[in-house]
């Protein structure tokens, strides 16, 4: 059995709240090696950022379950100084809105530099440099005069841009990138995914690209996983969710892709995602989807094999598309 | 960055001079006599007349203004209706005084009312948090006066009474003279001054810092594995503090103007107490000069706030 970078089983989190416990992530399991691009999509709420930022520790205040095995030691497990050594160093994280992430106060190359000396004994200058190697390597002119500038003298995209530089400053070899496109123009979010996927490419490291846009992951995802309401919907590789997808939730999803030809409109799905306070019974997609069954409201799907490629799982009660499965074994 | 300070000392010239304007309207052109008031009851209208014509007062009102901007360009105020000193030199021998305590009063209630802030943001609900605020509310409630009395009851008279001078409980010893003299008459003062303060200062730290900690760069701050000491103190508490300035310039840009009833308390001869004496001698001259002195000092510390503004946060260069 081929043991992954990251192996996470049965990752629970929830927030005590006065409102009662929000379970924003209820038991999921997924892996990522290194060249591989694993891609979390699903809509806003469903716990996609709660389930990758609670690997490094940076979600306060809630209770964690599960394992989440990094080269073998478990995240989850770590005292706070091991995490400490981890994040920014191991495990990298860009997130979604490059002008709200960095710190307005402090010039780029502070911010760089910072994240390079906290964990390794390299003197300010040499920090400096490498720093200026990292602009220049995301696509950053003259990296050497702009690395004294503040973050509201970039664009969009070259903030985002910087973020990047930050997090691969230390060669990391897992890269969780959180929406990194969302907050970008449309041209500007194609740059900055070819950009990810080149250097992903380029150094070897795991990457994780969280999005609500499946659109996002069609090029630079190795796997897919749909999330909906703190659980793992669908998973399989880019080909089988685009082509085969097995899951009312994944098609609906699909069917918000906008299409390159231009021509068909968006069709959202209807209603709006479940409170993670108040889930529906049975699955909780029931409330929303098309294909209901009786035994939809009463009975939780868990992740079946549905067989459209090899590791390809839905948690859904709808019986495999028989014919298409025949053809493909 | 020069451009924009240089505008701000531009607008505070300007706001100086609508002042001086609006207290030579008040004082020199409002009816009453002060000629007549020097004097007294019984002089004869010639002494009178005498008077009025040695202060310049017999003269149309236009040429009054003019002299009287003329002096004020030269830091001239003019002389005590009182004692005729200079009103400047009885200025200049106070502003040391009310300096020495505000300054030591901020610094002091800075560093309790910032720490204890932190301390309550780092650690919101716990004991230390809630204990804060009962001090807090505690310093919010009482007025300067209780708090400089009580003060002088237990630290200088009940002491006193045990035998112990630790703390005198009055009076002002240049620091020139000598240092540790010096700070020993300010050290019930400036405890005042920053139970007083302390309390604005925690609860606007600890806002602010709890705010801040919910910025998207303070996340990104701790993914990038630096220690919580450092995400504290070096990314969110430079956000933090800018509320903290804006307030730091409008008490101490108001108390270097006279803390009027610290000084008069501690019996400090700073320049709220030749406020409150010039007013009971109706010594004009010696108003205007210390309504005068004050409002420099308020502008003066706007536009010390614009420069740490400036220098805390790069967006605010541009403008
Ligand atoms: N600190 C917290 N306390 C309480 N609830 C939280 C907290 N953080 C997240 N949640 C809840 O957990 C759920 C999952 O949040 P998460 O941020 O993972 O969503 P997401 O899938 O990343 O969506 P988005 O597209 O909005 O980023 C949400 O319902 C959110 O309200
Ligand atoms: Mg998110």
């Amino acid at each position: 059995m081929v043991v992954n970078l990251l192996e996470v089983n049965g990752l629970t989190v929830t927030f005590p709240t006065p409102d009662g416990p929000v379970r924003a992530v209820r038991g999921i399991s997924f892996g990522v090696d290194r060249g591989r691009t694993l891609g979390i999509v699903g809509e806003s709420g469903s716990g996609k950022s709660v389930a990758a930022l609670t690997l490094l520790g940076l979600t306060p205040g809630a209770s964690v379950g599960g394992q989440a095995l990094f080269g073998g030691d478990d995240l989850l497990a770590m005292s706070e100084p091991e995490l400490r050594a981890v994040r920014g160093a191991r495990i990298a994280v860009v997130f979604q809105d490059p002008l709200s992430s960095l710190h307005p106060m402090y010039r780029v190359g502070w911010q760089i530099t910072e994240a390079i000396r906290a964990h390794t004994p390299a003197s300010r200058r040499a920090a400096r440099e490498r720093a200026i190697e990292l602009l220049g390597m995301v696509g950053i002119a003259q990296p050497r005069r702009r690395i004294d500038d503040y973050p509201h003298q970039f664009s969009g995209g070259m903030r985002q841009r910087v973020m990047i530089a930050m997090a691969l400053a230390l060669g990391p070899d897992l890269v969780i990138a959180d929406e990194p496109t969302t907050a970008l123009d449309t041209t500007v979010q194609a740059q900055i995914l070819d950009l990810l996927h080149r250097l992903q490419q380029e150094l070897g490291m795991a990457l994780i690209i969280i999005t609500h846009d499946l659109g996002v992951v069609a090029q630079t995802a190795d796997e897919v996983q749909v999330m909906y309401a703190g659980r793992i919907a669908e998973t399989a590789d880019r080909r089988t969710i685009f082509y085969r997808a097995h899951h009312p939730y994944t098609l609906g999803l699909l069917g918000s892709v906008p299409s390159a030809a231009g021509r068909g409109r968006l069709t959202p799905i209807a209603g709006q995602p479940p409170s993670p306070i108040r889930l529906p019974s049975g699955c909780p997609f029931h409330p929303r989807c098309a294909y209901r069954m009786d035994r939809c409201t009463v009975e939780e799907p868990p992740l079946l094999t549905v067989g459209g490629g090899p590791g390809h799982r839905s948690a859904c009660w709808l019986p495999v598309d028989a014919r298409r499965s025949e053809v493909m074994v | 960055m020069i451009r924009f300070l240089v505008r701000r000392v531009l607008f505070g010239i300007l706001v100086l001079w609508l002042i001086s304007v609006a207290v030579f309207v008040l004082f020199f052109v409002a009816p009453h006599d002060p000629a007549r008031a020097i004097a007294g009851r019984q002089a004869t209208a010639e002494t009178v007349a005498l008077v009025e014509h040695r202060l310049g007062l017999d003269q149309p009102v236009l040429t009054q203004y003019w002299h009287f901007l003329v002096r004020l360009a030269h830091g001239d105020l003019g002389y005590s209706y009182y004692n005729s000193e200079p009103v400047r030199s009885l200025i200049v021998a106070r502003l040391p005084v009310t300096l020495s305590l505000t300054l030591g009063g901020a610094i002091l209630w800075l560093l309790l009312g910032v720490g204890i802030g932190i301390a309550s943001a780092r650690h919101p609900r716990s004991l230390l948090d809630r204990s804060a605020t009962v001090f807090v509310l505690g310093g919010l409630s009482m007025p300067t006066f209780l708090v400089g009395l009580l003060l002088l009851y237990f630290l200088f008279f009940r002491l006193h009474l045990l035998g112990v001078d630790a703390f005198p409980g009055g009076g002002y010893v240049p620091f020139t003279q000598s240092p540790a003299q010096w700070a020993q008459h300010l050290i019930l003062p400036w405890l005042t001054l920053a139970l007083v303060s302390a309390a604005t200062y925690s609860r606007l730290t600890r806002g602010s810092l709890l705010e801040v900690f919910g910025e998207d760069y303070v996340r990104t701050a701790r993914a990038k594995g630096i220690t919580e000491q450092r995400v504290v103190y070096r990314h969110a508490l430079r956000s933090a503090l800018t509320p903290v300035v804006t307030q730091l310039g409008i008490d101490v840009g108001a108390l270097l103007g006279g803390a009027i009833i610290t000084e008069n308390v501690f019996g400090l001869p700073g320049l709220g107490q030749l406020a409150v004496q010039s007013v009971v001698t109706q010594d004009l001259p010696v108003i205007v000069g210390i309504v005068l002195v004050a409002a420099f000092f308020v502008v003066a510390a706007n536009i010390v706030v614009d420069f740490l503004y400036a220098v805390l946060d790069p967006r605010v260069r541009r403008r």
